[in-house]
């Protein structure tokens, strides 16, 4: 084999190494099979106050957290159940804001996702039973969007619909607070 | 010519006749007086350049009878048309062919976008058309609030009446496609475009979305329904009223779960709680003649798409819930009572 060929031949298997790692944008559109449902209970509260360990992190978040569908199937989301009526875009108003570093119920996709289903006091709602639980988990990879968390890759230059907003590839990352540090 | 190519010319005529014997989606459908005006100009255009084309040839092919006939005698000569009267008229009368040939479609052109452009500022109904993925927002305004109407992926119409159909989108760019009654026009995101529809023939048409919007751009299909006046003011007044309180256990059970389940936090059935505004209005589903824009509407088309959407429509903003078959046999029969 010439030093040519075996080049060629290195740049294909480099090629198909990159192509293989293009994961950015897995869809899921049937999160669970038919019949199989959570059973009630099954997604508690994981509010863990003082120095008490939070559980281990939820499974299902790799398959949200920091996939670019999830992430723009959430902010359609956002828009349309009307988050922004309260948190707006992030920056807070009635609720709390979502765009920095302070998290009263956990930062982390599964906290967030258990924040949106279950509902929080003074004025969140639950969503439990109103979206299902693929869109609840959608719209936490989105919240998580808005301090920055996902890596650069997954977020989208421009969002699914007109805005003016900055792109979510320039949101500064917001520090992870060491009690959301999930167990190995 | 071999027999194949020349069964293959006989089948070219009878395939394209095949896209005009549906009366349901035709190119060729003299419905409405968008199509009626642009065959007419077809027509035209057609038999012109047909004459031309035909003289062209005729002229080639005597060129080369003649040239080959006559090259042993003839002394190459640059300007022998000059000396050649029968040449000389000749040239004379195929420039006047060509003059009059354009003028005529000239004339036709302008003739048929006068026509189209006569109906501006006479209509009386207007429409506005919502591109989604995938489906289509229909909305009534008339001059009275109370009589403003909300429907999906059923468009009517009354014969005879010009319609002004305002096209706009709130995801990506759509194409609002009637070929039965009108050209295309596309509906753009942050715009509002529109165009008049003069349907002139009582029947159901077909629509379609001719741009490509997404993964299930083909699963986004219009049904056109043009009555005479009266049933469509009936019709009108048919679907503005409320949708009927359940009258027994079963749909008593499918109205609950609809109520306080996820589907009232996209549809809105009027006279309930249900209000969401991101899904096709649900008031009348029943009485329509289609399924989430692409099945017809049966019973078993309703299991099927209620249980798992993503399946039959995948990508689409249904989610599939995984209901319990004793919830999906109420919410159908719920649904089933929407008339």
């Amino acid at each position: 084999m010439s030093s040519r060929s075996r080049a060629s031949a290195t740049t294909i298997v480099a090629l198909a190494l990159v192509l293989g790692a293009c994961d950015r944008e897995e869809r899921h559109s049937r999160a669970k099979p038919i019949g199989e449902t959570v059973p009630a209970g099954q997604s508690p509260d994981t509010i863990w106050p003082g120095g008490k360990q939070p559980p281990p992190l939820d499974p299902r978040a790799k398959l949200y957290d920091n996939n670019a569908n999830a992430i723009a199937q959430g902010q359609q989301l956002y828009m349309q159940m009307n988050c922004v009526g309260c948190h707006f875009h992030g920056g807070g108003g009635m609720g709390p804001p979502l765009m920095d570093d302070q998290w009263r119920y956990g930062g982390r996709i599964d906290q967030i996702a258990a924040s949106i289903a279950e509902g929080r006091p003074n004025g969140m709602p639950s969503w439990r039973g109103k979206l299902t639980d693929d869109q609840i988990w959608d719209l936490a990879a989105y919240v998580r969007t808005l301090s920055g968390q996902p890596s650069k890759d997954a977020v989208s230059a421009r969002s699914e619909e007109m805005s003016t907003t900055t792109p979510a590839t320039l949101t500064p990352r917001e520090p992870a607070h060491t009690s959301d540090a999930a167990q190995p | 010519m071999t027999r194949r190519s020349g069964s293959a010319l006989l089948a070219l005529p009878l395939l394209t006749a095949g896209c005009s014997y549906q009366h349901y989606q035709s190119t060729f459908g003299n419905a409405g007086d968008g199509t009626r005006h642009f065959n007419t100009l077809f027509t035209i255009f057609l038999i012109v350049c047909a004459v031309m084309y035909l003289a062209v040839i005729a002229f080639l092919l005597a060129g080369i009878l003649r040239r080959r006939r006559a090259a042993a005698n003839i002394v190459e000569e640059s300007r022998h048309h000059e000396s050649d009267p029968l040449m000389r008229s000749g040239l004379i009368g195929w420039g006047a062919v060509v003059s009059i040939g354009l003028v005529a479609l000239a004339v036709a052109s302008f003739f048929t976008d006068r026509s189209d452009a006569s109906v501006a500022g006479k209509e009386k109904l207007s429409v506005t058309v919502t591109g989604n993925q995938w489906w289509w927002d229909i909305t009534y305004t008339a001059g009275d609030v109370s009589k403003t109407l909300h429907t999906a992926n059923e468009l009517h119409l009354p014969v005879g009446v010009p319609v002004r159909v305002f096209l706009k989108s709130n995801d990506v760019i759509h194409s609002f496609w009637v070929p039965s009654l009108a050209g295309k026009q596309d509906l753009i995101p942050g715009r509002q475009n529109d165009m008049i529809l003069v349907p002139r023939k009582i029947g159901i048409f077909r629509g379609q979305c001719a741009e490509f919007c997404g993964a299930q751009h083909a699963k986004m299909a219009l049904v056109v329904d043009v009555d005479s006046y009266g049933d469509f003011v009936k019709w009108w007044e048919h679907q503005l009223q409320t949708a009927p309180q359940p009258s027994n256990p079963l749909t008593l059970a499918g109205y609950k779960y609809v109520m306080s389940g996820p589907c009232s936090s996209c549809h809105s059935i009027a006279g309930t709680p249900a209000n969401g505004t991101i899904g096709p209005d649900l008031t009348h589903l029943a009485s329509r003649r289609t399924l989430a824009a692409a099945m017809p509407m049966n019973e078993g088309n309703l299991y099927g798409w209620i249980e798992d959407p993503q399946s039959i429509k995948g990508g689409s903003h249904m989610p599939t819930i995984g209901l319990e078959p004793n919830q999906l046999h109420a919410v159908v029969a719920y649904l089933e009572t929407l008339k």
